[in-house]
């Protein structure tokens, strides 16, 4: 097969994968007062990723990111499933929610709510599954 | 602190560990010893409450586990569960003890065999101690599961295959009836636990509900406790490894059946209908089994006919017994009451002799490699110990002295000849049936317990015929069934101890009437007098005996009946119809292709949508609220129009793809319009990276005109698809014309205050209905690895090729 010639593409996506990954980064971080979260932000991950495999191709992929999406998916869960557990040792009902109000060297006044742990979770569910299904799809060959 | 409810699930953690001990000590240590404690530690354990519960106190705990339905884990400790739990950890614990020495720990994966024993230990305790009738039905469903595993343990077997599947088929059925029986008490009672049902009771036998709840509770009964006409699993049963039939199939679970029907004796009791049932089925079961027993030639399969007929006795016992219930409380009720005595104190000596009865065959089987009664004989000098061991079990089921079989069998023949004397529920008419069937079933049950015992062990030897040199088997096989032949010989001779702590608690607990009295006081003795029970046990004997003699001048009798009407051909006949049927039924609608599939998925959604805005009057436009429309939105409108006419037409999948592809972008947009930044951002990705998907899916697929060409018109489809349209924009605009509930948005605003987050959707998401996201995710993550498995699998399969 011949190699088609896509610099340009190339060019582009090593650049625009870094702005989507750090906007994918942004969003989930927002979340918690702006629009986004970790369903969107896990998405925009992905998207980044498969616009890498779509310039690149699989093997460029996964020598790069040797990494195994499926456990990023169980990882996922587990932090969900697992910040649900952590309410149960306060002696609270299952899958409570909590924040507070800390003062940080550099940021400040900063709320940290356990929210975003779970956020964080459903955000590694997210990014793994997507992965998961377009890479085993693409190698399906 | 009460460690019951924690004792009961100790089976269960226990299991967890038996791999691990099974993988550490195979083959040095039979893995049986560890599993050994387990049973020992919680009989001990139970023992200790008998002095507590003979006094009348009943112990119970709980703990919440889902309050908020009322579903508790409710142990309550009284004297029918404590009966059972010391049959269930005593014999379970004398049945390991046979196993280690049954089981070659060399040849077989013995940490199934005790993990699935654990199993059903664990269940059964849980089935027998709680007073929450969903979690009875949890844990009674676990029963047959685990039976269903250890009756397929040799799962090479074909016969033990179908075996297990019938019993599984049997008694989930009969599971699944108890479970609407159970549902609709708890509609009568609103509650879900027994005992205050049981305060309840009054007013209940007009509730309409009544009578359903009581047969569909009375199937699940006799379906575990093979009862006729369901009695055809337990003989397929016997596949399992013998002390498996040993424990399961005559000592615990079958009777399950009765620990049911004894515990909402208190309940149903003291209605015709359940008088009439309980002990009609019961006695035909006692006759159908005693007479099948009789023609066995395999001795496991005659002991299981033997079971059922004993679980028929026990049964109807406890059907006649209701009749206390009636009286209510005084010396009237008190003649009926002894027929709940008696069925309680058989039902512990049927698991010493029975038990002893099983164990022995298990050890002749394992000695000589055959069961079948026609290749022994001539046994009895090569095994002794054997020989005494069956002729104690025999014996006392037969109903002779001194074993303790004679002292229930007479308690039996009591309860029947009082029963015929009542003066209610039509007994004046029918009651002389009673007496008449007990009689001719025991000179059977007479008949079988001399085949088991003399044409195996008299006669002559054949040592042709066996696979084995026979010899007597290693000690450790035989003391589980010499403590429980032991037991049958002192339960015989202080019969009034066990009456006294076991006996009357249970009593008590069947029939709380006599509560006050601590029991039915009933002497039981073994010389009561020339009474007609004794002259009845003596006829028995007598034509027993010449029965016996004369066995193969009539046993032909029993070739004449048709084979075509036994229970076992009109089983498997249903199970072919069944299955011929429903493939058949299958083949027409399951077709394999998705435009059918659509076609039903979309009828069924404008039939139910559809029908549900229609009949619940939902049609309704209300437009004053609506914002006027804008020209971008109307612009987006036709953009998406547009995309959606494309997808329709385009003759390539590359068109297509991008055409909707912006259909979803055009949405996305809308969204914006609509101030909806969350759904828009989440709405731009997804389409971003599911069109992504469809191109690589796309890479895979024909091109499109080879396949499918000039589609023919179809009216079906075009009315289908204009159903829907309409269903759903219908739908879409009565949606906004309904209020069935108060709007809960205003209690998502505080999201601030109580989230601590600005962002309302976010909060929902992973706080307030955090919940629903956990559970999504995990949804996603099996069909990300559905997805994975499934395309690995096809590739691995293709390589193979």
């Amino acid at each position: 097969m011949k190699k088609p010639n896509d610099v340009i593409l190339h060019s582009v996506t090593k650049v625009a994968v870094v702005i989507i990954l750090t906007f994918s980064i942004d969003l989930f971080f927002a979340g918690h007062h702006d629009p986004g979260g970790g369903f969107i932000g896990g998405l925009g991950f992905a998207s980044a990723l498969t616009l890498l495999l779509l310039a690149f191709d699989i093997e460029w992929v996964r020598e790069n990111i040797p990494i195994d999406f499926k456990v990023i998916t169980a990882s996922g869960v587990l932090i969900a499933v697992l910040t649900g557990l952590g309410s149960l040792v306060f002696d609270a009902p299952f899958l409570s929610q909590t924040f507070n109000y800390f003062n940080l060297p550099i940021f400040g006044k900063t709320e940290l709510a356990t929210a975003v742990i779970f956020d964080f979770g459903v955000a590694l569910a997210v990014i793994g599954t997507a992965v998961t299904i377009i890479l085993s799809i693409a190698e399906d060959r | 602190m009460n460690w019951l409810p924690i004792m009961i699930l100790i089976p269960f953690i226990f299991a967890i560990f038996v791999p691990l001990i099974y993988k550490r000590f195979t083959p040095r240590v039979h893995t049986g010893w560890f599993v050994f404690f387990v049973p020992l530690t919680l009989f001990i354990y139970l023992l200790r409450y008998i002095p507590a519960i003979s006094k009348g106190e009943t112990i119970h705990n709980t703990i919440p586990w889902i309050p908020s339905v009322g579903i508790n884990y409710t142990t309550y400790l009284d004297g029918l569960g404590l009966i059972f739990g010391l049959l269930i950890t005593g014999v379970g614990a004398l049945v390991i003890l046979y196993s280690i020495y049954y089981m070659s720990k060399h040849r077989e994966a013995l940490h199934n065999f005790y993990v699935y024993l654990l199993l059903f230990m664990g269940a059964m305790l849980g089935l027998v101690f709680s007073d929450n009738i969903l979690v009875l039905y949890v844990f009674w469903e676990l029963t047959s599961i685990s039976s269903f595993l250890l009756i397929a343990y040799w799962s090479q077997r074909k016969k033990s295959r179908q075996g297990a599947l019938k019993s599984m088929l049997i008694t989930i059925f009969g599971g699944l009836a108890m479970l609407s029986g159970f549902i609709m008490l708890s509609m009568m009672t609103n509650t879900y636990s027994i005992r205050e049902m049981i305060t309840e009771v009054d007013g209940m036998i007009a509730n309409s509900l009544f009578l359903p709840a009581m047969i569909l509770i009375l199937l699940g009964a006799f379906t575990k406790s093979a009862q006729f006409p369901f009695s055809t699993w337990l003989p397929d049963a016997m596949e399992a490894p013998t002390p498996i039939s040993a424990y399961l199939h005559s000592a615990t679970m079958v009777k399950a059946g009765i620990y049911l029907v004894a515990r909402f004796t208190p309940i149903f009791g003291g209605s015709s209908e359940w008088f009439w049932i309980v002990s009609g089925v019961g006695m035909i079961t006692l006759l159908y089994g005693s007479v099948n027993a009789v023609k066995q030639t395999d001795l496991k399969a005659l002991l299981a006919y033997s079971t059922i007929s004993q679980l028929g006795l026990i049964m109807s016992l406890l059907g006649l017994g209701s009749a206390a219930m009636y009286f209510g409380h005084g010396d009237e009720s008190t003649m009926y009451a002894v027929a709940v005595l008696a069925a309680i104190f058989h039902l512990i000596n049927h698991a010493t002799f029975k038990g002893s009865l099983f164990m022995v065959v298990g050890i002749i089987d394992h000695e000589t490699g055959t069961r079948d009664i026609r290749k022994l004989g001539g046994l009895m000098h090569l095994m002794p110990i054997s020989f005494t061991l069956t002729i104690i079990g025999s014996f006392s089921m037969a109903g002779l002295p001194p074993f303790n079989g004679f002292l229930s069998k007479e308690l039996f023949f009591t309860g029947v000849l009082q029963a015929a004397q009542l003066n209610v529920f039509n007994m004046e008419t029918f009651g002389i049936v009673f007496p008449v069937i007990a009689w001719v079933a025991s000179v059977f049950t007479f008949i079988y317990c001399m085949i088991l015992v003399f044409k195996t062990f008299t006669g002559k030897y054949q040592p042709k015929r066996l696979e084995k040199e026979a010899h007597e088997a290693p000690i450790g096989m035989l003391i589980p069934p010499i403590i429980l032949a032991s037991l049958v010989i002192a339960i015989f001779f202080f019969p009034n101890v066990v009456s006294k702590y076991l006996l009357q608690p249970a009593v008590v607990a069947i029939l709380p009437d006599f509560a006050q009295n601590g029991g039915a006081h009933v002497q039981i003795s073994a010389w009561h007098g020339w009474n007609t029970e004794l002259f009845m046990t003596i006829g028995v004997v007598a034509l027993g005996l010449f029965m016996f003699i004369y066995l193969k001048k009539w046993i032909r009798i029993y070739g004449v009946f048709p084979q075509s009407l036994t229970l076992d051909h009109l089983y498997n006949q249903g199970i072919e119809k069944t299955e011929s049927i429903s493939y058949r039924l299958t083949n027409r609608y399951m077709t394999g292709s998705i435009r059918d599939y659509l076609v039903y998925i979309f009828t069924f959604m404008i039939l139910m949508l559809g029908g549900a805005i229609w009949l619940s009057n939902g049609i309704s436009f209300d437009s004053s609220n609506d914002a006027p429309i804008s020209m971008y939105e109307g612009g987006l409108v036709a953009g998406m129009v547009i995309a959606a006419c494309t997808v329709l037409f385009s003759k390539s999948r590359m068109t297509s793809l991008i055409a909707v592809g912006a259909l979803g972008f055009l949405v996305s947009m809308l969204f914006v319009i609509f101030r909806a930044p969350d759904l828009a951002l989440t709405q731009l990705v997804v389409e971003t990276v599911t069109t992504a998907l469809f191109l690589l899916c796309f890479y895979h697929l024909p091109d499109f005109s080879k396949n499918i060409g000039r589609m023919r018109f179809k009216a079906t489809n075009l009315i289908i698809s204009i159903g829907v349209g309409m269903v759903v924009t219908i739908l879409a605009l009565s949606v906004n014309g309904n209020r069935l509930f108060k709007p809960i948005s205003s209690y998502f605003e505080d999201s601030y205050e109580l989230a601590g987050a600005r962002n309302i959707v976010n909060a929902i998401l992973v706080d307030f209905r955090g919940f629903d996201t956990m559970l999504e995710i995990s949804v996603l993550c099996i069909a990300g690895l559905g997805v994975y498995t499934l395309i690995k699998l096809r590739l691995t399969g293709r390589d193979k090729e």
